[in-house]
């Protein structure tokens, strides 16, 4: 009925955060291009995790923007007032706010646990690339 | 059905990706990020309604069926024409810049 809502408002907090950790890091980078330089370069392979938070936002932008469609298909989001049909009358919205809560939360928990195994996976690769990368620095030396 | 072609889609495009990735000219990869969280959604709609009416959700009715192929390609192509429009936007390649330049030149 709605419960594409939850996935979509997880989506508006991820973005806002992702707009804020970007700001920072950039001013950040900022700072330590001044100071530092060379180690600098080192910390610029590494995946920001403002980047990382990105790939949240697409999952969940996409996947809401994907079901509000799938909703206006069965009728059940309307161009008018109060635009969800399961909200014109209370014993509808008890029933629209029992699905929120459960499927709702379920699609927004599942893509959040999809994204951190996708986390998980970054940051071995990332390990594993920065071991290789080690190794052939001490064949070189 | 509407999971499974959508589903289908995310992995074409995931393939499509990674045959040039990290370089990503063309921004398939909006196509895998917009499919895949679809398909996770829809797999929990699928998993609540399985636990709802049990093996019957893998009979459906062919008139149910048909409605959710219908409803899954046209998510498919609602998910192209957003991309193109991305792209048209973005013009990895300048074309639409080029165009509009050389007119320019011509005036």
């Amino acid at each position: 009925m709605a419960c594409f809502a939850v996935p979509a408002a997880e989506a508006v907090i991820t973005t806002v955060a992702e707009l804020v950790l970007r700001s920072r890091e950039k001013k950040n980078a900022q700072k330590e291009e001044k100071t530092e330089g060379a180690a600098l370069t080192l910390r610029a392979e590494k995946t920001p995790f403002s980047r990382k938070l990105g790939w949240l936002n697409r999952l969940l932008w996409g996947g809401s923007f994907l079901l509000l469609f799938e909703h206006i298909w069965h009728g059940e989001v309307i161009p008018f007032f109060p635009f969800l049909t399961g909200a014109a009358n209370p014993a509808d919205a008890a029933e629209m706010l029992h699905e929120m809560a459960t499927s709702g939360v379920a699609m927004a928990a599942l893509v959040t646990l999809f994204w951190l195994a996708m986390l998980g996976v970054s940051t071995l690769a990332g390990r594993r690339n920065a071991a290789a990368r080690r190794a052939v620095k001490e064949k070189q030396e | 059905m509407t999971l499974l072609v959508t589903a289908f889609a995310a992995v074409i495009s995931f393939i499509l990706w990674y045959r040039k990735a990290p370089q990503d000219e063309w921004k398939i990869s909006f196509l895998c990020w917009m499919y895949t969280g679809a398909s996770l959604m829809w797999l929990v709609d699928a998993v609540v309604e399985y636990l709802s009416v049990g093996a019957a959700y893998f009979t459906p009715a062919p008139a149910d069926l048909l409605n959710d192929l219908f409803l899954g390609l046209s998510v498919i192509l609602l998910g192209l024409c957003i991309w193109a429009i991305l792209l048209l936007i973005r013009d990895p390649r300048g074309v639409i810049r080029k165009r509009n330049g050389r007119g320019g030149k011509e005036e």
